[in-house]
């Protein structure tokens, strides 16, 4: 059975199109079948951070439209065969996403994949309410920083009211992915910890992803972390949280923070 | 900053702690229908004091005033048979 999935955060710029691409490429990986549907409708980048950037001839507001079929513009991933993506429109303005035209294309998705994961934009406006709309799961992107835990609070007020599920009066499941950890810091108290920020925001906790330089590594290369550095640990964390998803009991560890070696740090190296 | 207070670093993410709290609580109060919640809670008073007193449903007035230490919630209820009471409940 198909899930839509939305990843989601209300705040810009915690994770959510890098933790889209790490997940989808996860689920694939493990041979579940994959689209990656990116709504940020003006500023995409989930085609830049996958990787694809030059092979988006249609995307999403084309499909809604009619002026392309879903054959035409899915873009089937190069390094994993069940991983696609929907790009969304860079020159068209969000109002061309009308609320039928999503949920028919989001059903004809749900008929080929496993896994619909619908990346939202930033904000609670008309793009991240369609992102959300026919979710059955929802992944809560957070920073362990006030404004971050601040804005998931509302987007969880916004899942539990706004989605179809919620206005069916069904359960909206919610996951909390905490992203930028810093486990040092936050022993230090430097940081909010994963019980507070889980004590806050009560959803259960799909995954605690480090701080770490491989995830700005993966987006320079064009390639989700969990494929182009699996053993780094971001990638480990990604890669339970999927299991996760996939409904396998994985204990959420808390990864420790990358250290620099000593040799490293003296010659200047990079540590990845 | 001086010496002192360099060595005395205080952890700061308890105040984060805190400070969310607060302001989540009034905020998802305000976000998810506060007005639903004086009907509901307008509605339910009435249920109970009419179960005991005859009331004029035209003549009550509840209303909800959040500060920054309590919130308030009053709830004024003319009664007319007997002389008029008065109620104000801390909320």
């Amino acid at each position: 059975m198909s899930k839509v999935l939305v990843v989601t955060s209300g705040k810009g710029g915690v994770g959510k199109t890098t933790s889209t691409a790490a997940l989808g490429a996860a689920l694939a990986l493990s041979g579940q079948s994959v689209v990656v549907v990116d709504f940020d409708v003006g500023l995409r980048n989930l085609d830049l951070v996958l990787g694809a950037e030059r092979r988006v001839v249609y995307d999403l507001i084309n499909v809604v439209q009619g002026d392309a079929n879903l054959n035409q513009a899915l873009i089937k991933d190069k390094r994993v065969e069940m991983l696609s993506l929907l790009a969304a429109s860079q020159t068209r303005d969000k109002d061309a996403l009308s609320e039928e035209g999503v949920a028919k294309v989001i059903d004809q998705l749900k008929e080929r994949f496993d896994w619909v994961i619908c990346d939202s934009p930033a904000g609670i406006e008309r793009g991240a309410t369609l992102a959300m709309r026919h979710a059955d799961v929802a992944i809560v992107v957070t920073n362990p920083e006030v404004s971050s835990v601040r804005d998931s609070d509302r987007i969880i007020g916004l899942l539990d009211s706004k989605t179809a599920r919620a206005e069916r009066g069904e359960k909206m499941e919610k996951h909390l992915l905490l992203t930028r950890y810093d486990a040092g810091r936050a022993e230090r108290g430097e940081m909010l910890k994963t019980e507070d920020v889980l004590d806050i925001l009560s959803i259960p906790l799909l995954g605690i992803i480090p701080e770490s330089k491989a995830i700005l590594n993966a987006s320079n290369l064009g390639s989700p972390v969990t494929l182009s550095n699996p053993a780094s640990t971001a990638a480990r964390a990604y890669l339970q949280a999927a299991q996760r998803l996939m409904g396998i009991d994985v204990p959420v560890s808390v990864p420790a923070a990358e250290r620099r070696s000593l040799f490293a740090g003296f010659f200047g190296r990079r540590v990845a | 900053m001086n010496l002192l207070n360099f060595f005395a670093r205080r952890p700061t993410a308890p105040a984060a702690r805190d400070r969310l709290q607060i302001l989540l609580a009034h905020e998802r109060a305000a976000t998810s229908g506060q007005s639903d919640l004086v009907a509901k809670l307008r509605e339910e008073i009435l249920e109970v004091i009419a179960r005991h007193v005859s009331i004029d449903r035209e003549k009550v007035m509840v209303k909800m005033e959040r500060g920054s230490d309590v919130s308030t919630l009053e709830v004024d209820i003319e009664i007319p048979t007997a002389e008029p009471v008065r109620r104000a409940v801390g909320a």
